[in-house]
């Protein structure tokens, strides 16, 4: 039996039509309604958008949830959004977890809507059950060197490296060859300007 | 010269990258100054050791085309501007051999027996820039690069054009020193091709050859260039124009490529045979020197960058950026940027943008002061810790101590931990919890996964830095694959615990697939080696239980290759079909059995 303490918030996404085209939405939301420690779970055409993030904020609030599904996109997208989102309605951003409804289901899967639908349930119900076990996580601070090296002394290597100078930071240039300059020093003259 | 100037900058030239540790905002790299053998600080650049100096060899800088003595300095203009010598062709190693250059130096600049310095600094961020190797056609054996004389590549043009060039830029051609009064060019030498070089456009050679049929007409009216291509490709800013002022000034762009290039032994002349596919017809082309538009290539040095920064490739060769469209200067590992052909070819002014983008990026982590680490670190419970050693020894980040003699308990270094998930993975106690991946949080996936129509689905255990990437680029793609697969993401193969596998095998999942990183590209080194180790030696774990060891299934898959991950599922799809309910139902017995077993040893040597 779940937590008693829990209340899980599922936020089914639409992606416009890239999920809703294929996956049916509606019924995902309601399923996802039914699974343990689920309080609430709403449907929306575009979760990452303001007004869907907005919406996140207000339904932790009012709901008081303290765990969020988002039923999207791939959290190799959107995940750093989503855990901002989520740490600024008071939640620690790891109790946060993406169900890749999208890339993973809805665009590779476009022939049969009900099948499809029953896999973006499963995907759903699995990250439900992962949200339940998952727990809040610190990120450690570690301090910034100030200073940088940079690899290569081509025409990039050389302007990044007076970049950074400029602004006042020691930079370090290593270059293999005895001298720096790279490929643009054998050119005689350069497109498109010819200087 | 700038670059030399300016009091930021530490200028380390003839210098290498040997190592690097560390992580974001603190780096360690130890590089390798080589000894130029002439005291940078001291050399006036008078040039009187180069006018003794008995060894002539080859000019790289003016490729090929001009020779250098053994002490030398690159080009007039080098930064820094001071000689070395290239102490392979030096006879003077030993000075009663030669020694003449050390006589003459005023300055006493020269020391034979200067030695490299390791040079050790500890950095914040890390910008890549490595540069480009240009084709080389000798497998363009039609072309006759390595047979005829008159037949060139862009950059050895590029050289002859130049007023620092080996004929101060008095354009010749190498067999009879004439002035060729018409120039072939040839496109896309080694680019775009599936069969010879590579496949992809190198971006460059297009408007380079538009420049050079500029410079050509400019330098006489005399000379007629003729550029033979599949597609002119003109898309920047003003470049369009530049192709309209070629044609302006008399250059004529046929299209077409021609199959084979022949000599006119007396003249030396080339004769270019090729289809013009505006036209349809077969046409013959005389001209008194061929240039090849030779593509570009990643560099083949930056190999070893490559590794210890952690860093993968795309198909193509170049590195891998964080994100195509929104994270292109980010390397996938953090704090490291990358700038100028590292991720694709590119021209100058492209260069340029994007070193200041990477400069920008690496002002903000610097500018902050300090930055936040991922959380998902390892942690061990030093109660259950046996101080085996084992986690110690598969950590590729050499994160984790453990005494193994002393008996003290294995400790991680969380900043140094980069989440892969290994020893996890590995610790026979279970005395290690990943954070975030917890066996608790990945089981109950599995768990959930198989709680219903079992036999439908494939579990597929994917990297989140390749295979699951993989999956996503799929998707991207819209490859429509089969939808059996349920896939569970993990920072890294190494992560996928036996004990995930044997569960999913025992709630009656058909097939299982770990999938992870190409075996020399793994995001964390070498972490997906370990889970190599462990499916092998689950399969025979497997089959010495009588279950089928093809059943869990192993793919390398990377970011890139969606084509793959969409085949793979396929394949999947095509063993789960195979695999009959009754030998699920053996194998949930036979595992279950195998686990009250192990349930039942445990408690007994707790009870001891």
């Amino acid at each position: 039996m779940p937590d008693d303490n829990l209340r899980i918030g599922v936020f089914v996404c639409e992606c416009g039509v890239n999920i809703a085209a294929t996956v049916d939405c509606d019924e995902a939301t309601e399923f996802s309604k039914g699974l343990p420690g689920v309080v609430f779970a709403i449907k929306n055409k575009y979760t990452c958008s303001e007004p869907g993030q907005q919406e996140i904020k207000k339904m932790i609030v009012e709901h008081k949830l303290n765990k969020v599904v988002i039923a999207s996109c791939t959290p190799r997208m959107h995940e750093p959004t989503f855990r901002h989102c989520v740490s600024e309605a008071g939640l620690n951003p790891y109790l946060m977890e993406m169900a890749n409804i999208r890339e993973q289901c809805s665009w590779v899967h476009s022939a049969d809507k009900k099948r499809t639908t029953e896999k973006a349930k499963d995907i759903i119900k699995a990250a439900v059950a992962r949200v339940r076990n998952l727990e809040s996580q610190t990120e450690i601070e570690v301090p910034v060197t100030q200073r940088a090296l940079v690899i290569g002394g081509g025409v990039a290597g050389m302007q990044e490296a007076l970049d950074l100078a400029d602004t006042g930071y020691p930079v370090y240039l290593v270059e293999k060859s005895p001298t720096i300059g790279g490929k643009m020093a054998q050119l005689d003259k350069v497109y498109p300007s010819m200087d | 010269m700038d670059v030399g100037r300016h009091p930021n900058i530490t200028l380390l030239t003839y210098s290498e990258v040997e190592d690097v540790s560390g992580y974001i905002g603190n780096f360690k790299v130890k590089m390798r100054r080589k000894a130029k053998y002439v005291d940078e600080s001291t050399c006036n650049a008078c040039e009187e050791c180069v006018k003794v100096c008995p060894v002539v060899v080859p000019d790289e800088f003016q490729m090929g085309f001009a020779s250098r003595r053994a002490i030398y300095i690159p080009f007039p203009q080098a930064v820094p501007s001071s000689y070395l010598i290239d102490m392979e062709a030096c006879l003077g190693n030993f000075p009663i051999a030669c020694g003449k250059c050390m006589d003459v130096c005023d300055q006493n600049s020269i020391n034979y027996d200067m030695k490299d310095e390791i040079i050790e600094v500890e950095v914040g961020t890390i910008i890549v820039s490595p540069g480009i190797d240009m084709y080389d056609p000798t497998e363009h054996d039609e072309y006759g690069y390595t047979k005829f004389e008159n037949v060139l590549t862009s950059m050895e043009f590029e050289r002859l054009m130049g007023p620092t060039g080996p004929t101060a830029g008095e354009i010749i051609r190498p067999s009879d020193r004439k002035m060729p009064r018409t120039v072939g060019f040839i496109q896309c030498v080694g680019s775009r091709s599936r069969k010879k070089g590579n496949p992809y456009c190198s971006n460059i050679c297009c408007m380079n050859t538009v420049k050079e049929t500029l410079l050509l007409s400019e330098y006489s009216s005399d000379i007629k260039s003729k550029v033979f291509y599949m597609d002119m490709r003109t898309f920047g800013k003003g470049f369009e124009d530049f192709l309209k002022r070629s044609k302006e000034h008399g250059a004529i762009y046929i299209r077409g490529i021609p199959g084979e290039i022949e000599e006119d032994p007396r003249t030396k002349n080339l004769i270019l045979t090729i289809e013009d596919t505006m036209t349809g017809k077969i046409e013959q082309h005389e001209v008194e020197m061929v240039v090849l538009a030779t593509g570009i290539t990643p560099r083949v040095d930056s190999e070893g960058i490559r590794k210890l920064l952690t860093l993968t490739t795309t198909s193509d060769g170049f590195l891998m950026e964080q994100h195509p469209k929104l994270k292109p200067v980010e390397a996938p590992t953090a704090g490291v940027f990358l700038s100028g052909c590292a991720e694709s070819p590119k021209d100058v002014r492209e260069s340029v943008q994007q070193a200041g983008a990477a400069a920008a990026k690496a002002q903000i982590l610097m500018g902050q002061g300090k930055v936040k680490v991922e959380a998902i670190t390892a942690s061990v419970d030093s109660e259950h810790c046996t101080c085996c050693g084992i986690c110690a020894k598969v950590c590729p980040y050499s994160a984790i101590t453990v005494d193994v003699k002393n008996k003290i308990p294995a400790t991680v270094t969380e900043a140094a931990c980069h989440g892969c998930g290994t020893c996890s993975a590995e610790c026979p106690f279970d005395a290690i919890t990943m954070k975030h991946f917890t066996d608790k949080q990945l089981l109950s996936m599995v768990d959930n996964y198989l709680e219903e129509k079992q036999k439908e689905k494939i579990i597929v255990f994917a990297c989140n830095w390749c295979s699951y990437a993989g999956a996503d680029f799929a998707g991207i793609s819209r490859l429509q694959y089969p939808d059996t697969c349920r896939i569970i993401r993990t920072m890294c193969s190494g992560r996928v615990d036996e004990k995930f596998v044997l569960r999913a095998f025992e709630l009656g999942a058909p097939i299982v697939l770990v999938s992870g990183c190409h075996y020399a590209d793994c995001t964390y080194i070498n972490a997906n080696r370990w889970a190599q180790l462990r499916v092998e030696k689950l399969w025979n774990k497997l089959e010495r239980l009588g279950i089928r060891p093809e059943r869990l299934q192993l793919e390398w898959i990377a970011a890139s290759e969606a084509v793959k991950f969409a085949k793979v599922m396929k394949e999947m799809e095509e063993m789960r079909k195979k695999v009959t309910i009754e030998e699920i139902k053996e194998t949930e017995k036979i595992l279950k059995q195998e686990r009250e077993k192990k349930e039942a040893r445990e408690k007994k040597k707790k009870k001891k």
